[in-house]
């Protein structure tokens, strides 16, 4: 699936972001105290030209918080991004605008991502009109025309309003939005979550499809671990604003070395092995994101935390093949499969 | 997160290509009465603009024969001066018409200026936030802080009568409502993901407050801002009445139920029909805008 | 698995519920019949515009202008529970079948606090209660609400009890739904997409734990879902719906095996499932119809790749053996 160059797309080094923090003095006179959430701890990682990389985990892991600050949707508190060669993170806001044109990204509700008061013409447009890529009304109702075709809408709904479209058809729309202005790269945060089952299919189709025609690079954020292991090359897990485990998709899946990574596999159901897995039951609720815990930050679920993992972050393990995992007890090959 | 309805589409069908807005017009035709009182205001505003050609008489024709004529249904009165006269003998009837000129140009001349200033102020504050949204919040709670009408009378006697400052002096404060109801509903607005995909093609703040956010948020402004002209309208009525509105001799609903006020006994109508007619007029601006609201507001809708 | 015993506890038969809007009428659900045996756990599956909701929402009695109950008859234990009088449904409804709605958080009132919400189906149904004297009554219900949020594993019940909805996790709020809904030892939960908001691990938690109270009361359970994971895992059998009717229906492992109906083929070979990476997925073309004023034909014919001038008629089910029933004319019948 990754075309032969080796450079990487994007390169994230350390990428934090934190919100709350400083307090304003309104807050201070109003005694509200100060919120500090550690969304994204320190994630370092890379996307290959031509790749889709999954991205899983549970609420509050910071998976959609990571696709946004790449795109500085969420202007990250530290860390760098680079993207083809430039550094997205020291870019002045001119630069910036002009660097949209090849990052995008497609939203998870179909609902609201699109606004109820403009028709779809103008919606699609919009990227063309403000990056100067069409020259008059005429052609960019061409261009919105031959891209509704490519995901497709009907042509002569292009006057339409969002609202006389379905779930489904409304993604579509979302989709073509995002692709009229030729990116390289798009984020995918949860585009088929809110739809039914039969169109999920329909989506993800289209989306394989597309990015074969016009050679895209995915980063594909999900809960639903079947459809990421459909769609994607490599896989991230993330845990509250970490990379736990990171590899292959077929290794990282059906051979997990995170404890973490174990307990989410174990738990999802198989249509045609039920009854498979042994459950992993983690012990405890998940931590708050604003007071993460010391050490291994899945040390007060994992029933194989030692003292170490209490007190030391563990380091990143090569396990190759490019599977790598974040476990004090890596080495010795243990599963929390008993 | 509840899974999209895809078989609902279809139904939809019927409104082919029709704005948000036009449905919600259809809607609000709907209601009889809020559509006859939009007529009745219409009727009112159409009063105004032609005046000249429907008053019978000069308003500020004075003939003292007349002084304090009963309408004409009453014993002494004169058909052709229906409402009968003030106390400077002028017809009651055609000072109400022109009457209606001043409370509906001023009525509507402070609603755009305050509307105009609290569009732009709300979107500001909620959009932008920051300073210039803790300014703006100090600015508005301040001044929702001072009783209107005490302070339009302020504003009145530092500025002095005249047409121009009555406007200033009730837009002065009027632009606070707008401004609020505008910035609650840009809070609400630009946490949705179509702003956030605004901002992810690359669109200025400028843009996304002018043509993805203000779009969305006219619809409870102008419910609201129809609703506050009735308002205003009394407002107007009461410096007028204080003396404080527009001067003699030009004919102002509020000013001719102060005239009125010695003679309330002897010659009731004086008073009794310029009064009419803010009831009136305030009363169907009331039920139509309420209607309006009743069309447009999502909250009542889908 | 279990037998089949002698009455079903749930017996619905051709059940219509109608919507009139303003653009015609919607029979959301079309000639719908539902049997649940006592111990079993049916699983009912469908997508936007099945009628799957409303089914059992016309079950509990909830359908409410512009929807009303067409025709069709509802059994519960023998009973006809559309003849019942309201008070009497009431006493059935949260007593004797229970149900918990897909978003806790829009479900459990947002101004009450837990505890305050799990006495009140107590005081409503609840016999056991000592009458008179309130203190007691109050103590003894107070008990039973901590003991129903401890069986559904939230610790710290005692103290949880003040606790608001809010300030709960989206999968411990399905918890307290459940736990509202047991409180009173129904025979019947019937649970409306318990886990489709909810992480796969609180998912599997969640499904387990309904999976274990119903061994442990002696429970029957519908499980309401778009998940054909979930269902495999805890289903005995399966119901699949669509555009309002029942499609399919039998044992689990044999319907998933071996689908019959060309809408549950369709299913499964649209999901991604990861025993299957490598083969492509096949979506189903085109979208659910329009409910409204739908011809008596069969209402998957736009999308069915394999579909016949015939399917233009009034679609029965059919008996397919095995305890397997499809509503497809091209399907063998087996004599029952």
């Amino acid at each position: 699936m990754s075309e032969n160059s080796n450079t990487p797309l994007i390169t994230v080094e350390n990428l934090v972001k934190h919100y709350g923090g400083r307090r304003g003095p309104i807050s201070w006179a109003t005694g509200k105290p100060p919120i500090n959430i550690r969304a994204l701890n320190g994630v370092s990682f890379e996307v290959r030209r031509g790749e889709t990389l999954g991205l899983i985990g549970e609420s509050g892991c910071g998976k959609s918080t990571l696709g946004r600050a790449l795109l500085r949707l969420h202007e990250p508190t530290s860390g760098k991004v680079v993207f083809d060669g430039t550094e997205v993170t020291a870019l002045k806001p001119d630069a910036l605008k002009a660097m949209r044109r090849h990052m995008q990204i497609i939203f998870q509700d179909p609902y609201a991502s699109l606004n109820p008061r403009r028709t779809v013409a103008d919606i699609i447009g919009l990227p063309l009109m403000l990056h100067g890529l069409a020259a008059n009304r005429r052609e960019m109702r061409d261009k919105v025309a031959a891209i509704m075709d490519k995901v497709g809408l009907k042509t002569n709904h292009l006057d339409r309003y969002p609202h006389q479209f379905s779930g489904g058809q409304r993604q579509r729309i979302g989709i073509a939005r995002a692709l009229i202005s030729n990116p390289q790269f798009i984020v995918c945060d949860e585009p088929v979550s809110a739809l039914d089952v039969s169109i999920q299919a329909q989506i993800i189709e289209l989306l394989t499809g597309l990015k074969r025609d016009m050679g895209l690079t995915y980063l594909f954020v999900s809960h639903d671990i079947s459809v990421i292991g459909y769609l994607s090359d490599r896989v991230a897990v993330m845990y509250l604003g970490e990379i736990v485990e990171m590899g292959p998709v077929e290794t990282v899946l059906s051979n997990p070395r995170h404890p973490y990574t174990q307990s989410l596999m174990s738990a999802v159901p198989d249509v045609d092995h039920p009854g498979k897995h042994q459950r992993v039951r983690l012990t405890g609720d998940l931590p708050s994101p604003q007071s993460p815990p010391p050490g291994c930050k899945f040390h007060t679920r994992c029933p194989l935390a030692t003292d170490l993992c209490r007190v030391e972050a563990p380091p990143r393990h090569d396990l190759g093949d490019g599977h790598t995992a974040s476990c004090h007890l890596i080495d010795d090959n243990v599963s929390i499969l008993r | 997160m509840t899974v999209a309805d895809d078989a609902a589409a279809p139904a939809m069908a019927a409104d082919q290509g029709k704005s948000l807005f036009k449905r919600n017009l259809e809607n609000f035709a709907e209601n009889r009465l809020a559509l006859a009182s939009a007529v009745l205001v219409l009727i009112f505003v159409l009063m105004a603009i032609f005046a000249p050609w429907i008053a019978p008489h000069d308003p500020n024709e004075t003939d003292l024969f007349r002084r304090l004529q009963p309408p004409g249904w009453m014993p002494g009165g004169e058909w052709s001066y229906l409402l009968g006269c003030d106390g400077l003998g002028r017809d009651i009837l055609s000072r109400i018409i022109y009457g209606s000129r001043i409370s509906i140009f001023i009525g509507t001349a402070v609603i755009l200026v305050a509307t105009t200033i609290g569009i732009v102020a709300g979107l500001a504050a909620g959009y932008l936030r920051g300073w210039v949204d803790i300014a703006i919040s100090r600015l508005v709670d301040i001044l929702l802080g001072f009783p209107y009408l005490i302070f339009a009378i302020g504003l009145m006697a530092m500025m002095g009568p005249g047409l121009f400052n009555i406007i200033l002096a009730l837009a002065y404060k009027e632009w606070v409502i707008p401004c609020r109801v505008v910035r609650g509903e840009t809070l609400a607005v630009r946490e949705l993901e179509y702003v956030e995909a605004a901002r992810a093609i690359g669109a200025s703040r400028f843009h996304i407050m002018l043509r993805e956010i203000m779009p969305n948020i006219l619809s409870p402004v102008i419910v609201v801002s129809t609703i506050r002209m009735a308002d205003v309208i009394i407002l107007e009525a009461s410096l007028s009445f204080l003396g404080l509105g527009v001067q003699p001799p030009t004919a102002s609903w509020g000013s001719m139920v102060a005239d009125g006020r010695a003679f309330i006994l002897e010659a009731w109508w004086v008073s009794t029909f310029p009064g009419l007619a803010i009831l009136l007029l305030v009363l169907v601006i009331n039920v139509a805008s309420q209607g309006l609201r009743d069309a447009f507001d999502p909250r009542f809708n889908e | 698995m279990t037998t089949m015993p002698a009455t079903p506890l749930l017996q619905v038969q051709g059940l219509r519920t109608v919507f009139e809007t303003r653009a015609g009428r919607v029979f959301a659900v079309d000639g719908v019949d539902v049997t649940v045996n006592p111990g079993e756990c049916l699983g009912v599956v469908g997508e936007s515009g099945s009628g799957k909701s409303v089914t059992f929402s016309s079950v509990m009695g909830l359908v409410r202008a512009p929807g009303r109950i067409a025709s069709g008859s509802i059994r519960f234990e023998g009973r006809d529970l559309r003849a019942l009088s309201p008070p009497d449904m009431r006493k059935i409804r949260g007593r004797d079948i229970a149900m918990t709605m897909q978003d806790a958080l829009t479900a459990l009132n947002p101004a009450l606090t837990v505890g305050e919400q799990i006495l009140e189906v107590l005081y409503a149904h609840d016999e056991t209660l000592p009458e008179g004297r309130i203190m007691a009554r109050r103590r003894a219900a107070r008990a039973k609400a901590v003991e129903m949020l401890e069986l559904v594993g939230i610790a710290s019940a005692g103290d949880r009890l003040q606790y608001y909805p809010h300030e709960f996790s989206g999968g411990m709020r399905q918890r307290i739904m459940i736990a509202i809904a047991l409180a009173c030892r129904p025979k019947l939960l019937i649970a409306d997409e318990p886990t489709t908001a909810l992480d796969v691990t609180i998912q599997a938690q969640v499904l387990e734990l309904i999976a274990d109270i119903r061994v442990r009361l002696g429970m029957s359970v519908v499980l309401i879902t778009h998940d054909l994971g979930v269902v495999s895992e805890y289903c005995d059998r399966v119901m699949v719906m669509y555009a309002g009717q029942v499609v399919e229906e039998g044992p689990t492992a044999s319907v998933i095996q071996n689908p019959q109906h060309p809408y549950t083929r369709g299913l499964l070979q649209s999901i991604p499932r990861l025993s299957l990476r490598g083969q492509k997925i096949k979506p189903i073309e085109g979208q659910v119809p329009d409910l409204i004023d739908l011809p008596p034909q069969c209402r998957f014919y736009s999308r069915c790749s394999e579909r016949l001038d015939a399917c233009m008629n009034r679609i029965d089910m059919r008996e397919l053996g095995d305890k397997r029933r499809a509503r497809c004319i091209r399907l063998p019948e087996v004599k029952a």
